[in-house]
């Protein structure tokens, strides 16, 4: 589990990963890649993944499990047709579910 | 998945047969065919998917019916003298639980299946030692009510005295704190009315036998020195003899299983008279027991120190399913195979290498690394260990298959998983399907775009051997492990895969001294030789690794257990056993990240001098910044340079890598002193070099130092500059005359 604690000082570095969606690009600054820690590095249990629906096409959201032989639970109403857009959403869940706060940063790519 | 299978071999020749044990999950009927596996990358942005079906009649349809794959390992003994306890019975036992309380475990039972008559140790729902007794009908249980606490050693003892009616258990943690109040006693008056002696002579250990035949209550930890003798010791005197080894001119002892003997084997020694057993599904031996000490490294030295055996609920050596037909290989090319099982839109693959008929062998082989498809085998990093999303740089991508696996660990595990109690995995079987060895399947750690691994991105280099149309042949690391370079003889040039990380020490002196004899090695990929496997001596289907002092891994092997039990050899990294990849390579691993790989950049050697003929017509500065693993050519899995690891000195670098995301790190086998500037932004030595080198006798290497190497070529229809340079390497390489 990560000391670091996401806070609206890290703002910028949202504003930097959505930038970094846009550009297609996985070079982070060492800032970003600090929250991205945070925020990929949470447990097993509830963490989210892309339930493949059509592979390179189509995809929904899931919430791993604690355990090994548990069933992954899917986010109803939720799918995605390009991963940036999916990489963009998920980052706005976890920084409500780590700030409390929402991130109000516009999606790149389609809305 | 409605279909799994596997078959009893993985490398056949012409005029062999394959055994083929599918299980079916509501479905009727399937039909079989063979096909050769082309290609199996199914991203549009790649090749195209390809495999040639193969006329032949595997004489389907068949019948379907379900296998079931039951893991968890014991011992079991039959028969066993049980009738020797109709006096009364002390048994004792020492143990060191891994998960006390996570449901009850069995240590020692010899009850009937139908009915339970007889008698059982276990540790209870709370963990505690609880000694149960039945005559089928009326059943009695008595607990010490003290839960062990878990990776503590304790002596546990019950006795049964017929006489007076008292049924007594005890244990004694080796190291005592009173204030963690894990000992104590128990007693309880009143036997069952009809006796707790079994009708049967089966004993088992670490689980119970079920009415329904199988085996049950699996113990996860470790069991050493269980003995039990005819007729009631005072129980103080019980828990003391586990101080002792059993005297086997003890009158009163029936059995004592001396687990310290014969750990390179799947049998348990009796040393008091003849009631030997078996283990089922290979629990780890070579282990340390309650009398390990420090100055002890190696089970063959010091057995005394190894008495123990470490059973988990979730071993699988061998699934053991019944055939469901056997494949009779005709005259075909050698080639990279598979029995497609279909019915119903689903479809399972069972890959195998088809080796050259006799003496017909072509010049050029493919080496199917299958030692290192096996390190992998079901692996479950990506479902399993949350980092790995940070490792790859995105979220992960659940594909069905990898749903099937979350919902399926009685898949088995690789080496890159740990047990449930949360110790390292040392064995991993092909004698169980294995479900991310088939054309198609998308890996976790292959990088932005196809995600290929191990068998599936190695479909990227058969594909291109077809595009070229250069006949090659095929053999494994199972051939060359048990044939050594005469696996190879014959060959002038060998092609490894993207990923033959894998080594044990047959294949490792079998690949160079090839290369001494005169052969030339592609080694087109990353991490390649890097750890030490042991092969089981009897069962090439089983291999086990420690990932001993360092390297990355999962999980590190205790303090004395760094010898594999299979062979005693001491396992690890080979750069530890001091033949690091660099030594027949030229280069060794120096990092690994799974998002974005870097292109190369030449170097004044790629351009003129010995070595150039490997960019004859390429003309740019910088190949390879384009790929279906990361985008680029260098990456994944990156191996470097390092004379002081044994580079040869004349070692050429024609082309190196720059450009790493901080994903990439340097390995914990290269950090000494640990400082913030690890990462492939700030360290040069965080990069793939692409080098050549030659011997007298006309051998020679060229290395990519990439896993994603194959995934450039495969780009654009395999026409680019990598798959050019690959190409002008073998080309060259195929010409006998000297460098
Ligand atoms: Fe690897």
């Amino acid at each position: 589990m990560s000391r670091y604690r996401i806070s609206e000082a890290d703002r910028p570095y949202a504003e930097e990963f959505r930038r970094n969606l846009e550009a297609d690009t996985y070079y982070h600054s060492p800032g970003l890649q600090r929250v991205l820690n945070v925020m990929r590095g949470s447990p097993k249990a509830g963490k989210y993944v892309l339930i493949v629906r059509e592979p390179h096409a189509r995809w929904a959201l899931g919430r791993m499990p604690a355990a090994r032989g548990e069933p992954v639970e899917i986010v109803p109403n939720v799918e995605y047709t390009d991963l940036k857009q999916a990489e963009w959403d998920v980052f706005c869940r976890r920084w409500k579910d780590l700030t409390g706060a929402d991130l109000g940063i516009e999606r790149p790519g389609r809305p | 998945m409605r279909i799994l299978a596997y078959a009893d071999r993985i490398s056949v020749a012409p005029g062999e047969s394959l055994a083929v044990k599918v299980s079916c999950d509501g479905l009727d009927r399937y039909d079989a065919e063979l096909v050769r596996v082309i290609q199996g990358d199914t991203n549009p942005a790649g090749p195209g998917y390809r495999e040639e079906r193969i006329e032949l009649d595997l004489g389907g349809p068949f019948a379907g019916r379900h296998q079931a794959l039951r893991p968890g390992s014991a011992a079991i003994v039959e028969p066993f003298p049980s009738a020797r306890l109709t006096d009364g019975l002390t048994l004792a036992v020492a143990l060191w639980p891994t998960l006390p309380g996570a449901g009850r475990q069995t240590i020692l039972a010899a009850r009937d299946p139908d009915g339970g008559r007889g008698f059982e140790l276990a540790l209870d729902e709370s963990g505690a030692p609880s000694f149960v007794l039945s005559d089928g009908r009326e059943e009695v249980e008595v607990s010490t009510g003290r839960p062990l606490v878990a990776e503590r050693w304790y002596c546990i003892a019950a006795t049964v005295d017929p006489v007076s009616g008292v049924v007594r258990i005890g244990q004694r943690p080796k190291r005592h704190y009173s204030a963690v109040g894990d000992s104590g006693e128990r007693d309880h008056r009143d036997l069952p009315s009809g006796g707790f002696v079994p009708s049967g002579q089966r004993l088992t250990i670490a689980a119970r036998s079920g009415a329904d035949g199988h085996l049950h209550g699996f113990f996860n930890g470790r069991i050493e020195a269980p003995r039990l003798l005819s007729g009631a010791l005072p129980l103080a005197e019980a828990l003391g003899s586990m101080d002792r080894p059993a005297d086997p001119a003890d009158p009163r002892l029936v059995a004592a299983w001396d687990f310290s003997r014969g750990i390179d084997t799947e049998g348990i020694a009796d040393i008091a008279g003849s009631a030997h057993g078996r283990l089922v599904n290979l629990p780890t031996r070579g282990v340390t027991g309650r009398l390990w000490q420090e100055h002890m490294r190696d089970w063959r030295q010091h057995p005394e120190g190894y008495g123990a055996i470490h059973f988990h609920d979730d071993d699988l050596c061998d699934a053991g399913w019944e055939t469901d037909f056997t494949v009779s290989l005709p005259e075909l090319k050698s080639g990279v195979y598979a029995i497609r099982l279909f019915a119903d839109g689903e479809s399972y693959y069972v890959p195998f290498c088809l080796r050259a008929a006799g003496e017909s062998r072509k010049r050029l082989c493919f080496l199917m690394p299958t030692a290192s498809y096996l390190a992998y085998a079901n692996n479950r990093i990506g479902i399993d260990v949350p980092e790995t999303e940070i490792m790859c740089g995105r979220l992960m991508e659940m594909h069905a298959g990898d749903l099937f696996m979350q919902a399926h660990p009685e898949l088995g595990l690789c080496f890159y998983d740990v047990h449930n109690d949360g110790s390292p995995v040392y064995y991993s079987s092909r004698s169980r399907p294995v479900v991310d060895m088939q054309p198609g399947w998308v890996g976790k750690l292959g990088g932005v775009g196809s995600n290929l691994w191990q068998f599936n991105a190695d479909t990227h280099i058969l594909g291109w051997l077809e595009h070229i149309g250069i006949a090659y042949d095929v053999v494994t690391d199972e051939d060359l492990h048990l044939h050594g370079a005469t696996a190879l003889e014959g060959y002038d040039v060998v092609i490894t895969g993207s990923h033959p990380e894998y080594y044990s020490l047959a294949m490792f002196d079998g690949l160079r001294s090839w290369i001494e004899a005169g052969g030339r090695l592609i080694y087109m990929g990353g991490n390649g030789f890097y750890w030490r496997i042991s092969f089981h001596r009897d069962r090439p289907d089983i291999i086990e690794c420690r990932k001993s002092e360092d390297g990355i891994r999962a999980g590190s092997p205790g303090a004395g257990e760094y010898h594999s039990s299979l062979t005693g050899e001491y396992s690890g990294l080979w750069r530890r056993n001091g033949m690091a990849p660099n030594v027949l390579a030229g280069i060794g691993m120096v990092a690994q990240g799974f998002d974005e790989s870097s292109p190369y950049w030449r170097t004044e050697a790629s351009w003129s001098g010995k070595a150039a003929f490997a960019f004859e017509g390429i003309e740019a500065d910088v190949v390879g910044d384009y790929g279906l693993s990361g985008r680029a050519a260098a990456g994944i899995e990156v191996d470097a340079v390092d004379h002081s690891l044994g580079t040869p000195p004349h070692t050429i670098v024609l082309a190196s890598s720059r450009i790493h995301t901080q994903l990439y790190l340097m390995v914990p086998e290269d950090m000494l002193d640990p400082t913030p500037a690890l990462s492939a932004v700030e360290t040069e030595v965080i990069r793939s070099d692409m080098t050549f080198y030659d011997i007298d006798a006309g051998g020679a290497v060229f290395a990519t130092g990439s896993i994603a190497w194959a995934g450039a070529m495969a780009w654009n229809g395999y026409d680019n500059d990598i798959a050019g340079i690959t190409e002008n390497v073998l080309r060259r390489f195929l010409d006998p005359d000297p460098f």
